[in-house]
């Protein structure tokens, strides 16, 4: 496995949406490295022949019948949004102006 | 008068439905002890006085004009905040959902209030249940009740320090890796991780979908079956439930028996990195099913050493995507850094300062786990070790109708000791980590003392087979205690700075 550089980590924060100050990022890699080290022979474990569990108890079809049940009121369900607006959560611009 | 906070919620219980006690009386009891102890331990997030206090009038209203009533009615009980619950604040121990309040009770909490269970308050986790300690809490650490400088394992420390210092009967926690087990183990109470499916997640705020469990706290294994059937069984809420019956399990654990019960030890999960002290315990809890007619045997799970390393990518992976949702959107914290900035910088900063280092730690690792040209050898990997451990155990289950092993390899560690090394701190669940990888369910009963401090022995049962856990369970609980001359925690110290 290819070693996790600072780029690496930088890049991962942004798919995560998480801003990272330079300190962060340094301590991040280390710690990271040391984690991802330990845990890379699970990779070289399983031969091709193995199948995957996602689940450990595995259900099939599992539908309700198709009837209106409880449900929130639409004043419930922005009850804990930080900020709202004509019955609807109000965010941010999503596009820079530019 | 008995102190009414050192029963057992099944003899509370009975107190209550001879009407020898009252509901009030017994929430009024637990209430007074929170404020007396917890400024110490710290297990309570938030105290629920006037609900719970307003429940048990209620209940007392009930009885007294002679309404039939749940066995368990006016006992109660503390909710760890991963779980949701209507009219009180729900943090999951983040800074991130500081403030607010679910619209919605999770299925369990539902079912408590139907068996008029008054609910004492929510109690304290590792942000968002990452965490063997309690230390990543962003309100501070809980305190084991044995050593105020000793963490009371985690993420479930709260829910086990609350009942191991007498200040609640029963609570709730949630089971990813260890997290009810593992507290159990370092304060000398019970913990019972259910069987994947086995009770509702609905409403527990999820880290890991596909491991985590909602299961009971309590100080015996009798409490723990009375509590497991109140929340067991399907719910349609969660597409994960069974359909399966909750099961006898109360009467699993009133007829505690090990003659003829074949216990298999598990060969990986002793020896080398196991306390001298805990190793011991378990050696003679072993003895003492042996000579109360078990057929202990020896069983190999040559694949759990590799557990804790595919763990520790399918629980990141997992976590990484559940905890997208806190965006600064819909609920919870929103930051908005200077000048007019986009939703996508407002989610950066939000996160950044909403979430600890643990949980920042874990979603840079499943967001690795799961990016691009790693997803087959990382998640891919893992989930086939995933396979390899639950064949381990199907193999090991025709040898044995129960498995055990020391619950955790150590007692507790000090405050701060683990707290920047991360790889030691995960290294508290290697024996609890295998059941929440196959979904089987385990318990953890209280082993005896190492160094004054508590050990734990844990058994495990094939998913669907609780009963053998309580039946063990119990068991071991009986013959330890009669070597004791009583429960463990009545040796614990007076809690310092309390009188």
């Amino acid at each position: 496995m290819p070693e996790i550089t600072r780029e690496d980590v930088a890049h991962l924060a942004r798919l995560a949406h998480i801003d990272m100050t330079g300190e962060e990022l340094d301590r991040m890699t280390g710690e990271l490295s040391v984690i991802v080290d330990s845990i890379k022979t699970v990779s070289e474990v399983a031969g091709d022949d193995v199948p995957a569990t996602s689940h450990p108890i595995p259900l099939s079809n599992v539908y309700r019948d198709d009837v209106i049940g409880e449900t929130l009121t639409n004043e419930e369900a922005l009850s804990g949004a930080p900020d709202n607006a004509a019955g609807r959560f109000k965010v941010p611009a999503i596009l820079d102006e530019e | 008068m008995t102190d009414l906070t050192r029963l057992s919620a099944a003899q509370l219980a009975e107190k209550l439905s001879s009407r020898e006690v009252s509901a009030v009386e017994a929430v009024q009891a637990h209430l007074d002890r929170i404020g007396e102890v917890d400024p110490a331990i710290n297990a309570f997030l938030h105290v629920n006085t006037d609900e719970a206090l307003r429940v048990a009038s209620e209940v007392d209203k009930e009885r007294s004009i002679g309404d039939a009533m749940h066995p368990l009615a006016g006992v109660p009980i503390a909710v760890k905040d991963l779980i949701v619950t209507k009219g009180q604040p729900t943090t999951a121990g983040s800074k991130i959902l500081e403030g607010w309040h679910s619209p919605y009770d999770a299925t369990v909490v539902r079912r408590l209030r139907d068996a008029r269970m008054p609910i004492l308050g929510k109690t304290n986790l590792d942000e968002f249940a990452m965490g063997s300690s309690t230390e990543h809490s962003a309100y501070g650490p809980t305190r084991n009740p044995w050593d105020l400088d000793r963490i009371p394992g985690g993420s479930g420390g709260g829910s086990a320090a609350a009942v191991a210092a007498f200040e609640a009967p029963l609570a709730l926690g949630t089971d990813t890796g260890g997290s009810i087990r593992q507290p159990g183990a370092v304060t000398g109470t019970v913990g019972v991780k259910p069987t994947y499916g086995g009770v509702s997640r609905y409403g527990a705020i999820a880290m890991a979908s596909s491991l985590d469990q909602i299961g009971p706290v309590t100080r015996t294994v009798l409490d723990a079956a009375l509590l497991h059937e109140v929340i067991g069984g399907h719910d349609p809420h969660d597409s994960t439930s069974l359909t399966d019956p909750v099961g006898a399990l109360v009467e699993a654990a009133r007829n505690a028996d090990v003659k003829g019960m074949r216990i298999g030890v598990i060969k990986e999960l002793q020896g080398e990195g196991y306390q001298d002290g805990v190793q011991a315990r378990f050696n003679e809890a072993l003895d003492l099913l042996r000579q109360a007619g078990a057929n202990v045997v020896e069983v190999s799970c040559p694949n759990f050493k590799y557990a804790l390393g595919a763990y520790y990518l399918i629980m990141p992976s997992e976590a990484s995507s559940n905890l997208a949702k806190y965006d600064g959107v819909r609920f919870g914290m929103r930051v908005v850094p200077d000048g007019a900035p986009t939703i996508e910088r407002v989610m950066g900063a939000t996160r950044a300062a909403g979430f600890g280092d643990e949980v920042k730690r874990r979603i840079i690792l499943g967001t690795y786990a799961l990016s691009a040209g790693y997803y087959d050898a990382y998640y891919g990997s893992a989930q086939k070790v995933r396979t390899l451990i639950q064949r381990d155990f199907d193999a090991a289950f025709t040898q044995a109708d129960v498995l055990i092993s020391p619950t955790a390899p150590t007692t507790a560690f000090k405050l701060g000791e683990k707290l920047d090394d991360p790889l030691a701190m995960y290294l508290n669940d290697v024996a609890t980590i295998p059941a929440n990888m196959a979904g089987v369910p385990g318990i953890s009963v209280p082993g005896g003392l190492a160094d004054g401090l508590p050990v734990g022995v844990q058994f495990l049962a094939p998913a669907r087979q609780d009963a053998r856990l309580y039946r063990a369970g119990a068991a071991l609980e009986s013959l330890l205690e009669d070597t004791w001359g009583g429960p463990l925690l009545a040796q614990a110290p007076e809690i310092a700075g309390v009188k």
